[in-house]
Formats: structure tokens, C-alpha cells, sequence
């Protein structure tokens, strides 16, 4: 099969044309243009939905390596405030200290982290480097359960403790800071930990900026990820019942079936919904009268935020990031540059 | 290689991405040819130096670019660049850096420019 530059090509048992070639020198009389020029040409952007916590859309016409770096900061760069530090006073639930450290460690902080800086290990703890949340909860009995009643919660009193039970303890001056859109766990009804009567956690939690590189807590995204456009090619008309068993190879909506001519001929009506299962390439009757690839610079992203910061932000923080990192290197370089020409 | 001292390693600032006084450095080795040189980028990983070897390899001045992270717990990149005598690998670092820079800053309006017209599905997830 000749090099398709647009597409990578799915076989049944292996995908080939996996790297971008287009660079200059790389084909006999190419015509293509390249560097930025070109790239302010073809670049695209289509959004497809936005909620405040997930959102999805397509960048068109940019290199793997760029829309990944994207991603990459999206999950490791972006700081966020989270439970750094856990100051235990009291624990006589089940869940050993440690565990419960980590799992108040993973809730996420509704805080804006663009109004804290990082805080040092010699650094105290101050209001613009440090958030502090109490937590106290003590498991009693309810007074006059039925007869027989084994349902913890007819019986007990704050028998589970959630994240909504973080109370926050405003330092300095960020009562008044954040008085319009207090500082709070995004969810509320995060099991933490179950207590039966008698049974007490009560700690003190500080929360830190930190990024997702140092800890999974931090990133400001659940998850970010691409996936390339797939592009179904059928390479002859496929009509009547063998139309329909093609459609069935697919999820719903990525073949229709129209009639022409009196016969009922597939078409590919969405590939964007394709899974690119590659069920069609197990039937013998379709191995060659159908393509599966997809296209190289297409990608579909989708970013599903944390809570914390909005989808829509995330995005152009991503963007914003990578530029600051270009910035500092370039400045680097100018410095070398100089120290190089006064040798 | 050049044996890395203390007063050599880039100083980190809390925030880890701040200007570190040897940021950048050029590999020892490189000798006197301006047209080939490896650089190490400190405090950088395949988020920076993967599209910078993109925008490097675009420039048809550029006979060859790659890059690698010698060991994963080593912190630091190193880029290699080789031009042809039209310009340097110094110039042609800087001409990637500046033009990932200007594909960033196109991205950032094109989707701005996108948001703000509003064509699309907005999803109340409560």
C-alpha cells in the first residue's frame, strides 16, 4: 500500500503509518508548506459541549507532539490546593491513620489556586501558602431505635463521615477573601471513613499547592486524553443485506444505509462515533472492501475537570503553560548567548 | 561528559519552572562547529522538548533534530541540532523555541475566538 501522509492505517493485526512524516526534505517534489505559516492556515477548532466540569472538542490540523504536551500539562502542571498535611488528634474508627491521611488527601479542594503560592519545607505556614480544615465527628447511639433494627442509620448518629465534614477554618485575611465563594471540598459526600458509637476522628488538615508531577492529588483534571478521528473508507458500493451486515459491524450511526437506484447502498455517516473496534476486518466478505484508518491530525479531546477549575479554563491554562515554559527556556538561552560572546 | 558540580545544577525555586541561572547549557563535546551542538534543557521533559524537536525539524535548514532524557530520574533534556551552513544550531533553537511560542499563541486565540462565538452544546450536568 503507497504511504498515506494523512492517515494512520489499522490492519487487522497490526497499525502502520503510525508517525508523521511531514517534514521538509521528506518527499520528492512536495508541495507542502511548513513552519507557521502553514500551521496558522490549517489549524482548527471545533467545540463540541461544554458542562462546568467536562468538555469536548477537536483540534484540527497540529502536530501529536504539540496536542500531547497539552495533555501532559493539563494532567502534571496545572498546581491545585490539596490536603498536604494531616495532624491527627484523635482516632478511634477502624481506618487506621495513615489510610485515612490518604484518602482526605484525595478529596478535591474548591479553592482558587491562582490566590495561593507554593509553600517551601522551610517555609511556615502562612494564609497565602496554607488552607486548614477541621475535622470532628463522634459516633453516638439515636435514642429509641425500634425493636430488632439493624439499620445503621436508624441507629447511629453520624456513623459515616464525609468530606462535606471538613470545616473550613478561615486564616488572615481569607474570610474576607473568599467571602463570595468560600473555600470548601468540591463534593460534599465523599465516604471518608464509618464510626460506630463511641468513636471519634478528630483532626486538623492543611492543604498545599502542589502539581500533579509530585502527586495525582494535585491535578486539576479526573482525566485528560485525545483520541484520533476515525475515517472508514469503503473502496467499492456495498448494497442490499451485505449493506446491513456492515452496519452491524459498527456502533450505532456510523453507517447509515440510503437508497439509490431502487438499492439500499452504505454510506459512512459518522465515524466520529466508530470505536474502531475492527470487528469489520474479521469477516471475510468486508477484508477487503474495507479501510480503517484515522486521521493524523485530528484530534478530539476531552478534559474532565476535577471540580476545581472549570473544563473550559483548564484548556487555555494548558496552552498559557506551555508558553510560560518556552519563555523561561528562551530567556535561558538568550543569557547563554550573551555569556558565550563575552568569552 | 562534563562532571556536574553543586554550583552547576539549576537552582529550583519553589515552583520548580522559574529561571534557573544554568537553565540551559551546551553539552561538552560540542566542539567548535556552530552548525551541530547538543543542548540539555534542565528542569524539562517530552511537555517542552517534543515539540520544540517538532518546530525544529520543520525549519528546511535543519538537517537533523532529536532529543532524549538520558535517565528518567535525571530531571533534564538533551536536544541535539544540526544545520546546514545556511545558520546555526543556536539560531535554529532559538527560531523553534520562538515558533512554538507563535503556535501556542495562535491555538490560544483560534480557541478563544471559537468559545467566544458560542457554537456549541452547553450541558448542565445537575
Amino acid at each position: 500500500m503507497p504511504y498515506d501522509r494523512d492517515h494512520v492505517v489499522l490492519e487487522a493485526e497490526q497499525v502502520t503509518n503510525i508517525s508523521s512524516q511531514e517534514y521538509p526534505h521528506q518527499f520528492p517534489n512536495d508541495t507542502r508548506k511548513f513552519g507557521l505559516e502553514a500551521f496558522r492556515e490549517n489549524l482548527q477548532v471545533k467545540i463540541w459541549r461544554v458542562s462546568r466540569d467536562e468538555m469536548e472538542f477537536d483540534l484540527v490540523g497540529l502536530d501529536a507532539s504539540l496536542a500531547n504536551a497539552f495533555r501532559r500539562i493539563l494532567i502534571a502542571d496545572i498546581p491545585t490546593m490539596a490536603i498536604e498535611t494531616v495532624f491527627m488528634m484523635n482516632n478511634t474508627g477502624v481506618i487506621q491513620d495513615e489510610v485515612l491521611a490518604q484518602r482526605l488527601g484525595l478529596v478535591p479542594i474548591y479553592a482558587d489556586p491562582s490566590a495561593f503560592t507554593f509553600k517551601t519545607a522551610n517555609q511556615a505556614p502562612t494564609d497565602v501558602n496554607t488552607i486548614v480544615f477541621d475535622l470532628q465527628v463522634r459516633c453516638t447511639r439515636k435514642p429509641n431505635p425500634g425493636p430488632g433494627e439493624t439499620d445503621p442509620d436508624k441507629l447511629y448518629q453520624h456513623h459515616s463521615v464525609y468530606s462535606g465534614d471538613l470545616k473550613w477554618s478561615p486564616k488572615g485575611d481569607q474570610a474576607e477573601k473568599f467571602a463570595d465563594d468560600p473555600i470548601r471540598p468540591v463534593h460534599s459526600d465523599i465516604l471518608l471513613a464509618k464510626l460506630r458509637p463511641g468513636q471519634e476522628i478528630h483532626c486538623e488538615v492543611h492543604c498545599q499547592m502542589g502539581m500533579g508531577r509530585e502527586h495525582a492529588k494535585w491535578s486539576p483534571v479526573a482525566t485528560a486524553s485525545y483520541r484520533l478521528l476515525p475515517h472508514i473508507v469503503l473502496k467499492r458500493p456495498i448494497t442490499g443485506d451485505q449493506a446491513e451486515r456492515l452496519q452491524a459491524c459498527f456502533p450505532e450511526g456510523v453507517i447509515g444505509i440510503v437508497e439509490e437506484d431502487g438499492k439500499r447502498v452504505a454510506k459512512v455517516a459518522n465515524p466520529r462515533r466508530d470505536t474502531v473496534s475492527r470487528e469489520v476486518l474479521r469477516h471475510d466478505e468486508f477484508k477487503d472492501l474495507v479501510e480503517l484508518k484515522r486521521v493524523r491530525n485530528h484530534f478530539i479531546f476531552k478534559i474532565e475537570s476535577s471540580g476545581i477549575i472549570p473544563s473550559s479554563t483548564l484548556f487555555s491554562q494548558s496552552i498559557k503553560h506551555l508558553m510560560h515554559k518556552v519563555k523561561v527556556v528562551m530567556k535561558a538561552v538568550e543569557a547563554m548567548e550573551n555569556s558565550m560572546v563575552e568569552e | 561528559m562534563a562532571e556536574q558540580t553543586q554550583d552547576q545544577l539549576p537552582k529550583t525555586t519553589a515552583d520548580g519552572i522559574e529561571l534557573a541561572s544554568s537553565k540551559v547549557e551546551i553539552l561538552a563535546g560540542s566542539g567548535t562547529d556552530p552548525t551541530a551542538a547538543t543542548f540539555v534543557l534542565h528542569e524539562e521533559d517530552h511537555t517542552l522538548a517534543n515539540p520544540l524537536r517538532h518546530a525544529i525539524m520543520q525549519n528546511p535548514e535543519v538537517e537533523f533534530c532529536g532529543y532524549s532524557i538520558p535517565h528518567p530520574s535525571e530531571y533534564k533534556v538533551q536536544l541535539r541540532i544540526q544545520t546546514t551552513q545556511e545558520t546555526t544550531a543556536l539560531a535554529a533553537l532559538k527560531k523553534g523555541l520562538e515558533d512554538v511560542y507563535a503556535m501556542c499563541d495562535h491555538t490560544f486565540k483560534e480557541y478563544h475566538r471559537v468559545m467566544k462565538a458560542g457554537e456549541y452544546e452547553i450541558v448542565d450536568e445537575e
